[in-house]
């Protein structure tokens, strides 16, 4: 596929690129910060030009402008750290659902507004901290670069989502009832951003990756404060949490959304565009 | 263009003006801007309020063509693009409803006038985008059409029309070579790129010499908005000055116009060309386009589906105002 631009820190030395004991965890790792990021651009931009008012199609539109972005820094590394030439546009058009790695939250439909800024909240609040520990704490520099050129955007991606949170939820009886079945249906598919497996304990070895049981405590004490001020209840699922696209076992949802955003190059494969 | 077939009174002799409109009408042919608390002819505000408000009318209805393909863009990076030139077609809307606010209308009521179907919006944004090529059609000769205007407008007598017009213009001018972009990438790519960049100028070219509105000849409204400087040239001027453009960028692509009598004409120095079929564009604004139904609807829709949010802002921001008024001032 056509040549990208060339990722922040593409000249700095990481020890961990080449590294061939870390190298498929590493490489998993780093499709799930991207594809995280590629699939909730992908829903958030299903909103452009269909917004509830001018400003928020704008901040729609940016915030998944944004996350594109983020996903081209992401899979781009991915690419590199795999070391089979592919590039982020490879790994975003050419792998099937089985091969995706996101979290099951982020490949929900749109649904209304309040699901749409509810989701965004929910993972922003995980990806604000989980970024904050990176960017500081991350022993590959690489990580660490992306990771504090994404904190800028995402704590304002943050700032808005908490803010919107609040003000819906304490608006009108509708906006407050919508917000709390779009916080009902989505609570269940928070946990997975904190479900820890090899691939996680071996980056958290590695000094490159966060302990998620400390995020999670931070997580939650941030979303508690958010959802009490915005009047809206964690709903009571008895702690179940629904799991697997962190491996690759995705809702119905993600081969649809598939077969739309890889149309072109599938279609006509090997074509420049 | 954006703004086509405005409507707007008769062009008055000096004769015919009030001492006031005599001194108005000397401010503009000076040259001056004239700016929102100053006196102005109700005519003059009237007319500037349909056009701007068109205007801003269709860059909002304008990101739905485009917007078709941004789940579908093909590169990370194309999307990238389309995102981001999509949104500052929202923000075009934004300044534009901005400036027509100055006159004394909102946006709100603005926007009524389109969901009712009084107010029009540019008949271009009524066609289809069908294959990945029209988004480098739009954005080559759509918004080429539209900086064709809009230049001029730059130097329009309403002051807050001609700076929302210096800021928009510089960002048209980039849309409309990241489209001739992908129209390049298309069309020296494979036989099927090259194949939907020809079928998405075939469809495009007419729409486009739409954009412009009628000829002089049928054009009633445009004297009185010349005078006024609200439209600084005539529909016909355009839509040649747009012909000499294209058409050196149609041939340097290898892509054939679809028009058999286009002729270099040395008298004239520029391109005779085929009309558009004009039937078709005053069919197109009676609402009988392609996609007129889809593109109102999906704005009603939008606005409709989106009126508990908004009524959610507005509660919480009251409750908020209540809860400032009855809080005790902190201890003095
Ligand atoms: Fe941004
Ligand atoms: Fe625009
Ligand atoms: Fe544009």
């Amino acid at each position: 596929m056509a040549a990208e631009t060339i990722p922040p820190g593409a000249g700095v030395k990481d020890p961990f690129i080449g590294d061939d004991t870390l190298r498929p965890a590493f490489f998993e790792w780093l499709c799930r910060m991207g594809d995280n990021a590629l699939i909730l651009g992908h829903r958030t931009s299903e909103w452009c030009g269909h917004g509830p008012v001018l400003e928020e199609d704008i901040a729609l539109a940016n915030t998944a402008l944004d996350l594109i972005g983020h996903t081209q820094m992401w899979l781009g590394l991915a690419g590199e750290v795999e070391g089979k030439g592919r590039s982020a546009d490879d790994l975003a058009y050419l792998r099937d659902a089985m091969k995706f790695r996101n979290v099951l939250l982020v490949e929900l439909p749109k649904g209304d507004m309040a699901v749409t800024i509810m989701r965004e909240f929910l993972f922003d609040a995980c990806h604000h901290l989980l970024l904050s520990w990176l960017a500081d704490n991350a022993k590959s520099p690489r990580v660490a670069e992306i990771a504090a050129k994404a904190l800028k955007e995402v704590s304002y991606h943050l700032d808005r989502a908490s803010d919107i949170v609040v003000r819906l939820g304490d608006g009108t009886a509708e906006s407050h009832d919508r917000m709390q079945a779009a916080l009902d249906l989505l609570w269940p598919y928070a946990g997975e951003l904190f479900a820890g497996d090899e691939v996680d304990s071996a980056l958290q070895d590695a000094g490159i990756a966060p302990d998620l049981t400390t995020l999670r405590d931070n997580w939650d004490e941030r979303v508690r404060d958010i959802l009490d001020e915005a009047t809206l209840k964690i709903p009571d699922t008895g702690g179940y949490t629904h799991l697997g696209g962190k491996q690759g076992r995705h809702t119905e949802h993600l081969g649809f959304l598939l077969a739309e955003m890889q149309f072109l190059q599938r279609a006509y494969p090997g074509a420049s565009w | 263009m954006y703004a086509q077939l405005v409507k707007s009174d008769g062009l008055k002799s000096r004769e015919e003006m009030s001492p006031e409109e005599r001194a108005f009408q000397d401010r503009v042919d000076n040259g001056e801007k004239i700016e929102p608390k100053e006196w102005m002819p109700e005519g003059y505000r009237k007319t500037l309020i349909r056009q701007i408000g068109q205007h801003a009318h269709s860059e909002i209805v304008g990101q739905l063509p485009e917007g078709n393909w941004i789940t579908r863009a093909p590169t990370l990076e194309r999307k990238a693009i389309l995102l981001a030139k999509v949104q500052d077609e929202a923000g075009h809307g934004l300044y534009l409803y901005s400036a027509a606010e100055t006159l004394g209308v909102s946006r709100d009521e603005l926007q009524e006038k389109l969901h009712s179907g009084k107010m029009k919006y540019s008949s271009i944004f009524n066609y289809p985008t069908l294959n990945w090529a029209d988004i480098g059609a739009v954005g080559w000769l759509v918004d080429g059409a539209a900086i064709m205007n809009q230049v001029p407008l730059q130097r329009t007598s309403y002051g807050p029309y001609s700076r929302a017009m210096i800021r928009i213009c510089k960002e048209e001018s980039f849309h409309q070579r990241q489209g001739y972009a992908i129209m390049m990438k298309m069309a020296s790519g494979t036989p099927e790129q090259k194949e939907m960049a020809q079928d998405a100028l075939n469809r495009f070219w007419y729409p486009s010499l739409m954009m412009f509105g009628p000829s002089d000849k049928d054009s009633v409204h445009s004297a009185q908005s010349m005078a006024w400087k609200i439209k600084m040239n005539t529909n016909d001027e355009l839509r040649q000055k747009f012909v000499n453009e294209t058409v050196p960028q149609a041939e340097y692509l290898g892509l054939n116009v679809p028009d058999d009598k286009l002729a270099w004409n040395e008298d004239k120095q520029g391109y005779d060309f085929s009309e558009p079929d004009w039937n078709e564009f005053f069919e197109v604004i009676k609402g009988n386009g392609p996609c007129n139904r889809e593109r109102l609807n999906a704005r009603v829709k939008a606005w409709d589906e989106g009126a508990w949010f908004r009524d959610g802002l507005n509660a919480y921001a009251e409750k908020a105002a209540d809860r400032r008024k009855a809080a005790p001032v902190a201890a003095e």
